[in-house]
């Protein structure tokens, strides 16, 4: 298990996260390679469907990224997104995934610091729940070892 | 329009038990409006299965498919080509949908994935209030457009009760008082005479009591 490298989906607003990912670049700031950043015009395109399409492909962990409240480019797409993500947790409960393998973040574009900061805890917090059953890749690379 | 819920995923799950290839049908019409039953639905649903079968080990073939209307047999028959290559369909559909289906296809078991609730409107999005109970007979002319059957928790026609209090029920201080409503109303519309005369008691043949219903317009009758 402690050489669990987790597969996290991060889905970023163009207008923020994904932003202060590119300053987080240019600052030379290190977070982990176990993300696969998928870029939005705005959260408010988030749906439980793309959320749980990222779990059963074997997503290991799942977040979403957005403006800081208030600060939407597109006035209150994030708030329309936050619901949304809770709501698919409860989903993914059903299914018998953890919920907190799933998580709503807010940030600003000029928040690069914050943005690596956000991606080394959440890619932690997934090593420590371990791989996701549907992580097929992990399994059977664990099974051939 | 129709308000469903869908049913809780463990009974979904044992309704499913033992079957291979299935097809999620969602409905076009009301659970659609009303986002119970329409196709982001079905592929919620679909996508929540595939993973939960997966995760036991025991994968599931889903095909996902969303027909304009499932009350309609013109539109249950384009589910056809699906139908002859899954072993049940899961219905996204009312009560109603689900049952057409089954008369449609006799050979293939039709699961209901929601339970039908009510007929009402969606106050806002995604917050829907029962508004009609289909008793058959309309009284709403009499009462100021508010339903003293489906909104009065005792479907009172002469109400108030005593348990009205500050225009709230009292099964509940968030349930509006349905007759207080039908007064301000009146009082609103000038309309206070009808309030005045009595209202006879119920005929419930015209509801549920006197059997299924149906209703014929004969100048569709060929």
């Amino acid at each position: 298990m402690s050489d669990f490298e987790p597969i996290v989906v991060a889905f970023c607003c163009h207008y923020c996260a994904y932003g202060a990912a590119d300053l987080a670049g240019s600052m030379r700031l290190e977070y982990p390679t176990n993300l696969r950043i998928i870029r939005l015009p705005c959260t408010g395109k988030i749906t439980p469907v793309f959320l749980l399409r990222a779990f059963e492909k074997g997503a290991d962990g799942v977040y979403v990224a957005g403006c800081l409240e208030g600060d939407c480019h597109f006035i209150q797409g994030n708030l329309v997104a936050k619901p949304r993500v809770n709501y698919t947790k409860k989903l993914i409960q059903e299914v018998g995934l953890e919920p907190e393998r799933l998580e709503m973040f807010n940030m600003s574009a000029a928040m690069g610091p914050r943005f690596a900061e956000v991606a080394r805890e959440f890619v932690q917090r997934i090593k420590e729940l371990g791989p996701s059953p549907l992580n097929k890749n992990y399994h059977i690379q664990s099974d051939a070892a | 329009m129709v308000i469903g819920e869908r049913k809780p995923f463990d009974e979904i799950m044992k309704m499913l038990e033992g079957v291979k290839k299935i097809a999620v049908m969602g409905c076009g019409g009301c659970v659609t409006v009303c986002l119970t039953g329409g196709h982001d639905e079905v592929r919620v649903l679909s996508s929540q299965l595939r993973m939960a079968r997966d995760k036991e080990g025991n994968p599931i073939e889903i095909i996902e498919k969303t027909l304009e209307r499932q009350c309609d047999p013109e539109y249950v028959e384009q589910a056809e080509g699906v139908a002859s290559e899954v072993e049940a369909v899961l219905s996204m559909a009312c009560g109603a949908g689900v049952q057409f289906m089954a008369e449609r296809y006799k050979d293939l078991p039709i699961y209901p994935a929601l339970n039908t609730t009510f007929v009402g409107g969606s106050k806002k999005e995604g917050y829907y209030v029962e508004r009609c109970q289909t008793c058959g007979e309309c009284k709403l002319y009499f009462t100021g457009g508010i339903c003293p059957i489906a909104r009065c928790s005792k479907s009172l026609l002469n109400g108030p009760c005593g348990g009205s209090t500050n225009g709230k029920c009292e099964i509940d201080p968030e349930i509006d008082c349905a007759w207080q409503l039908i007064l301000d109303r009146l009082k609103s519309l000038n309309q206070m005479d009808r309030y005045s005369s009595m209202m006879p008691i119920n005929d419930w043949r015209t509801n549920r009591d006197g059997g299924p219903r149906k209703m014929i317009r004969e100048d569709f009758q060929r």
